[in-house]
């Protein structure tokens, strides 16, 4: 096995990866078949949406952005969140972060790929979409925020990409992966993943057409939730990998993901309560979309049991991590986990698109829930980022898994 | 039913159409297909390839947008079988739009707003409408807190009315905002959408204060007969599913030194419209005799827009 490495090339690097990823137990082959569904289910979705339009959908002339959006904004956290792992692993040399500093990165190529789904799927003429592409198209660059998210959204896909297939490639082939070919780009995409949060956050802050969204807190807030949701969803994939596969993950790992998590976390739920103050300390016009979301307007309150939900399993969650009860035991650090990411998913998704939208600046106010083709499409593409994600990773895994080995083996 | 039917024979002929396009090759597509020995359909269908293709209608050539005139006039005699003229006429020197609206002369009748549903060519299907009429109760003075959706006899005792459309600001924000340049604001001041060029993102209506654009989530339906037919490339020409529209100031009629079509519907004069920059108009008079005030000023959005009291 050891003897060919010399002669393995791209070829039968790419030969490998399709063949490991198609192998696999039972098991694993019936979790692809169900991936498969998923996107199925989408693929229909979208079908319906396309023949009929974004009417398909139940966004509207008041609520122009919905549950595509919503899910868009969260998944840009997710993404950015990789460099918590990048950071401590490239940076201060972290041995056991190291180790998995590369499912935080495919996590964050899956995550990048929802995004660009979700924006495509919510464009109204996606066959013009090449109208973005600088050269053929016009960009507006610098003007338009959404250019801006366009091209850092893409780059920080191309080097969270690129950086760990520099490195599988390099260890698949039993050699040391050379510093200064991919360590300049692990510096460019730390600071790349503060940028995609901030020009995400921008594209809302920029908008003094909605007061619910103009407000400067908005980008170091969506750090905050985003550096603890992203390494909350980590520590799950890394948890299944630990359970799946033979891909060991220690538990220290998940004991400095934990203060990580825990950290990020209690800075959002300061930054929210400050929003909370200015909005309903002395409540004024501007405060209208607030008390929309919170309490309800008019007898619109379709959000009001969601972000309540959101608020208090994001506390509990917190608390959870924070005191970690059983300690070394760990039972409730994965339900803590979800109830955190639900959490921030609820309140940066469409408890923070929804009520930017409404009431609309012509005072009017209605209520927005999902339709059956946008939660189709939205399934869909939650299934395209978990086949990406396996995709990635099987291969990526048994080839660091051989060259730890066989590195155990030489020294 | 029935129009279930004709879309599926309109999806029917147009995958005929792109069959045979694609045996036909390239060469006739690029030649201009004329299209003489094909079937209708198939020339229609090498028009929207070409249309498919056309540049930004600002980065177009004068032959150029004389070229996709041409076929989207084609198109609208073989597709729904009209003859439209479509005008590009540009910004004259020396011209500003401007609009005023008189507050106590509006009665709430709203023969604004179906004036400008039939001019523009309006989706009937999802009632779209560029103009709102809001009623409001005497002690306020801004539309968000008045009624947009009164249905009865008009005036109603102890109200005013208050219409509002896009305010074609001096700084807009949706133009900001869009990211392929695909809505600007022209030399005469009016703010435009190459609709052929939105790519239905909507980031646009997200940064407009005023709630000004209308997207089309189905594909926008007018009766063939009610179709008005003096169109201009930039206003009221056809529109599909997907697209952004907004108020053009009837771009098709003030070009050509006409008034909009509200300003002609309305019974009771309220509605003011003219060229900012000609002393003697209209406009310049309220402006310099009335006491006027805009909406959100605060925005420093610069709207055109006024409103005033006699």
């Amino acid at each position: 096995m050891k003897k060919d490495t010399t002669s393995k090339g791209l070829f039968s690097f790419i030969k490998d990866a399709i063949l490991w990823n198609l192998s696999g137990s039972i098991g694993y082959q019936v979790y692809l078949c169900l991936l498969v569904c998923l996107m199925l289910i989408g693929v229909y979705g979208y079908f319906i949406q396309f023949r009929l339009g974004l009417s398909a959908t139940n966004m509207s002339n008041i609520v122009s952005w919905g549950f595509y959006i919503s899910n868009f904004t969260f998944l840009v956290g997710v993404a950015a969140a990789a460099v918590m792992l990048i950071l401590p692993a490239y940076v201060f040399n972290d041995k056991d972060l190291h180790k998995v500093v590369i499912i935080g990165e495919v996590v964050a190529v899956g995550a990048l790929v929802m995004c660009m789904s979700f924006v495509f799927v919510d464009l109204g003429r996606p066959l013009q979409f090449w109208h973005l592409v600088p050269g053929i198209g016009q960009l507006n660059f610098p003007s338009s925020l959404l250019s801006w998210d366009i091209l850092v959204l893409n780059g920080y896909l191309a080097l969270n990409a690129l950086i760990p297939a520099y490195i599988v490639y390099c260890h698949y082939k039993g050699k040391e992966p050379v510093g200064r070919y991919y360590k300049p780009f692990v510096f460019i995409s730390i600071g790349w993943a503060v940028a995609i949060h901030m020009v995400t956050a921008f594209l809302y802050q920029g908008l003094p057409a909605r007061p619910f969204w103009n407000n400067s807190l908005m980008g170091p807030r969506f750090l905050a939730s985003a550096f603890a949701a992203g390494p909350a969803i980590i520590c799950l994939v890394l948890h299944v990998v630990n359970s799946a596969t033979d891909y060991k993950i220690d538990n220290k790992i998940f004991n400095k993901l934990r203060i990580i998590i825990v950290s990020a976390a209690v800075i959002n739920l300061l930054m929210l309560f400050s929003e909370v103050f200015k909005e309903f300390y002395f409540p004024t016009q501007h405060s209208q979309s607030a008390i929309y979301l919170f309490f309800g307007l008019e007898g619109h309150n379709s959000l009001v049991p969601w972000i309540w939900t959101a608020i208090s399993i994001n506390l509990l969650g917190t608390v959870i991590l924070a005191f970690n009860p059983f300690g070394e035991r760990q039972v409730f650090l994965m339900p803590a986990l979800v109830l955190l990411i639900v959490g921030i998913w609820i309140e940066k998704g469409i408890g923070l698109i929804v009520p930017g939208l409404v009431p609309s600046p012509m005072g009017e106010i209605i209520n927005y829930s999902p339709s059956n083709v946008e939660l189709f499409i939205t399934v869909g593409v939650l299934g395209l980022g978990m086949f990406v994600v396996t995709m990635l990773l099987k291969p990526a895994l048994i080839i660091e898994k051989q060259y730890e080995d066989s590195h155990g083996e030489h020294h | 039913m029935d129009s279930d039917k004709k879309k599926k024979i309109n999806r029917r002929t147009f995958l005929k159409g792109a069959a045979s396009a694609a045996i036909t090759g390239g060469v006739a597509v690029t030649a201009g297909c004329k299209g003489k020995g094909l079937l209708g359909s198939s020339e229609a269908f090498a028009l929207e390839f070409q249309e498919y293709f056309k540049k930004h209608y600002r980065l177009m050539t004068k032959t150029e947008r004389k070229e996709t005139v041409s076929r989207l006039e084609k198109l609208a005699r073989l597709r729904q079988d009209i003859t439209v003229n479509i005008d590009t006429t540009g910004p004259s020197e020396n011209v500003l739009f401007g609009y005023a609206f008189n507050v106590t002369r509006c009665e709430g009748y709203m023969e604004c707003v179906q004036a400008c549903v039939e001019e523009n060519n309006l989706d009937r299907k999802s009632n779209t409408q560029y103009i709102r009429v809001f009623e409001m109760e005497h002690g306020q003075m801004s539309p968000d807190k008045g009624d947009g959706k009164y249905f009865h006899m008009v005036p109603k005792e102890g109200h005013f009315y208050m219409g509002v459309q896009c305010f074609h600001c001096e700084n807009p924000p949706c133009v900001k905002a869009c990211p392929t340049k695909a809505t600007w604001k022209e030399k005469d001041g009016i703010v435009v959408v190459d609709y052929d060029w939105c790519i239905g993102c909507r980031y646009c209506m997200a940064a407009c204060p005023y709630w000004g654009r209308r997207f089309n989530w189905n594909q926008p339906e007018v009766p063939k007969e009610e179709i008005t037919k003096e169109q201009h490339y930039l206003g009221n020409r056809k529109r599909v599913k997907g697209m952004m529209e907004k108020c053009t100031f009837c771009i098709q009629r003030s070009r050509k030194g006409e008034l909009t079509a509200c300003v002609e519907a309305c019974p009771t004069g309220a509605r003011v419209f003219g060229n900012l920059l000609d002393p003697d108009s209209e406009i310049r008079f309220v402006l310099e005799n009335k006491k006027v005030y805009r909406l959100k000023e605060d925005l420093g959005t610069d709207p055109k827009f006024w409103y005033f009291i006699d």
